[in-house]
């Protein structure tokens, strides 16, 4: 019987052919834990008795949610981390080196057909590379530290094809939004997303990234897509090492398959406060905004960076707005100097914070005040996210962000791209 | 194993900011002080009306949004005996077993606000005693049966040094 990809990568880490619904034992190649996350898992490994982490060269620590800490609870947090880290041999990126979701991809160590946990929902972002990759808590966390293994429900998969090309002004991720909006907040619970259509062969490998990151606003354990010469070009940066992409099998079993054409999308946008509540964005034109966030581990990428200082250029953001920027890596932020796209930025009237989560979370950098209205490219828009729970976030796509920080209204971003 | 306590009724989609909010789990380790602030931002006076056993109850998708852990052990820590929901987010529904709150996966529409429940964790049957009903429960998957029993994954660990569903 014909296997679909997570099949046939949880097949290859468990040693039993695996269809879904079955429960497997498998191997892990890698293991990630953030700074909201690890101190948990640091206490769970010692409830355990590990002495040993598994293989430390397949480890990561990340520093960037609250990064740097801005207070001394957080910076207690930090110190456990570092000192675990040390101990044990493991790899720490700490403040500044970026958020998770972009460091270990850049790390080289996740490509097609790996399998990676991370304690972070957002963790299906490496299906862009064709990994089965996805969230967990701290205590399966800390059980894979020591065991390199974690216990996988093998999911059913819901194949999203899109056909078409996405017209001038619309991105990725205006096509998760609409397509998070279409089957809700948990249509696609405990499946496997699969996003396949030559819509998704002509993204960018950020633009990609963007889809498999937003696959758990769905509800979705993992965000797939098959990989292609942009997946090895793009890993070619980092490693040489050789991965072999998985495909799925023309009669795999899909649980749900849903057809899009996207050649009449338009820009998308998330209502407070949840992200199924998806419009097209002349709906909530016009409405006032006195924060835009660019960053994220959803748009924070060189490309990101760039659409939104290409609307920006020469041209100030309004008078009530603040716009942060928070690049989601540190090699991303280098770049963005090199090309100009910082200064661009800056001189837009931006500010620009530490390589990280940025303000997403509601710890730092940016909590908004009562009352107001906040837009951003991040991947949740619920009440007090950001750290207020009388503000309204709005998401969507770093243009629209970008067009509506000039005119202090939520605005269609095609309005300045001539 | 007998739970009993009165129902908080709460809807659909409940996310993890919502049972713990990101601005105070990044901050300590200690869930008695987080438990202080579950549910906050719907009702900011939850946790002054939850009496030791007490159940929270919710429509679908229970959990859903962030991986942190510090969202069932905040539950714990308020005296919340178990959450009953129509259906769980999977990393929650994972946390949860591993850090030893039972979940339980029923028809919640025939429970509401302040209704007595008595919940068999064994048979999976709820007791509706306000409104004289009983309720069956989706039974776990006997891998988080075993994990459950054996007192959440760290006890696991502890017994078998890894794991052991054999």
């Amino acid at each position: 019987m014909g296997q679909t990809i997570i099949e046939k990568i949880l097949s290859s880490h468990s040693g039993q052919e695996a269809y879904a619904n079955d429960i497997v034992v498998a191997r892990v190649d890698f293991v990630m834990g953030q700074d909201g996350t690890s101190p948990l898992a640091i206490r769970a490994f010692q409830e355990m008795e590990g002495t040993r982490v598994f293989d430390p060269e397949r480890v990561a620590f990340v520093i960037d949610h609250s990064a740097p800490s801005p207070n001394e609870g957080v910076s207690a947090l930090h110190q456990l981390m570092r000192q675990f880290a040390r101990e044990k041999g493991i790899h720490l990126y700490d403040i500044g080196e970026g958020v998770c979701h972009q460091v270990v991809p850049e790390s080289g160590r996740v490509g097609p057909g790996t399998l990676v946990i991370g304690a972070d929902s957002h963790t299906c972002t490496y299906g862009a590379l064709n990994a089965f990759s996805t969230g967990v808590g701290s205590t399966d966390l800390a059980g894979a530290l020591i065991s390199g293994q974690m216990w996988f429900k093998v999911p059913e998969t819901f194949k999203f094809v899109c056909h078409g090309t996405l017209p001038r002004g619309v991105y990725a991720k205006d096509l998760i939004l609409y397509l998070i909006g279409d089957v809700t907040a948990d249509g696609a619970t405990y499946m496997a997303a699969e996003y396949t259509g030559e819509a998704i062969a002509n993204l960018s490998m950020d633009g990609r990234f963007t889809m498999a990151n937003m696959a758990i606003e769905m509800g979705a354990k993992a965000g797939i897509m098959e990989a292609d010469e942009k997946t090895f070009a793009w890993l070619a940066q980092f490693t040489r090492r050789q991965f072999i992409s998985v495909s799925s099998d023309p009669d795999a079993r899909y649980a749900q398959i849903k057809e899009y054409d996207v050649s009449n999308l338009e820009p998308q946008v998330a209502r407070p406060h949840r992200v199924d509540n998806v419009c097209p964005v002349a709906e909530v034109a016009g409405t006032p905004i006195q924060q835009a966030v660019i960053g994220t581990c959803t748009n924070g990428r060189l490309e990101d960076l760039r659409i939104a200082a290409q609307i920006l250029a020469g041209r100030r953001i309004h008078r009530d707005v603040r716009l942060i920027v928070a690049p989601a890596s540190k090699r991303i932020y280098l770049q963005a100097m090199q090309e100009g796209v910082i200064q661009t930025l800056v001189e837009s009237g931006a500010a620009i914070v530490t390589p990280g989560c940025g303000p997403c979370v509601g710890t730092h950098n940016g909590v908004p005040s009562d009352g107001e209205n906040v837009i951003s490219t991040a991947n949740r828009n619920f009440k007090g996210r950001m750290g207020n729970s009388k503000a309204f976030i709005y998401l969507a796509s770093p243009a629209t962000v970008a067009a509506s920080a000039l005119t202090g209204r939520i605005t269609d971003p095609r309005e300045f791209l001539c | 194993m007998l739970l009993q306590g009165k129902a908080h009724k709460f809807g659909d989609d409940v996310n993890t900011d919502y049972i713990i909010s990101g601005k105070y789990k990044f901050k300590t380790l200690d869930m008695r002080e987080l438990a202080k602030h579950v549910m906050e931002d719907l009702d900011p006076d939850f946790y002054q009306k939850i009496n030791a056993g007490d159940f929270i109850v919710a429509g679908r998708n229970f959990g859903c949004g962030s991986s942190r852990e510090q969202a069932p052990l905040a539950i714990k820590y308020a005296g919340i005996s178990a959450v009953l929901a129509k259906s769980f987010a999977r990393i929650f529904f994972r946390n949860a077993i591993n850090t030893g709150l039972p979940v339980v996966e029923c028809d919640t529409d025939r429970i509401e606000p302040e209704d007595e429940l008595v919940v068999d964790l064994s048979t999976g049957v709820i007791t509706n005693k306000t409104k004289g009903l009983t309720i069956a429960a989706k039974p776990l998957p006997p891998v988080m049966i075993k994990i459950l029993n054996d007192g959440g994954l760290v006890a696991h660990f502890r017994k078998y040094g890894g794991f052991k569903f054999d």
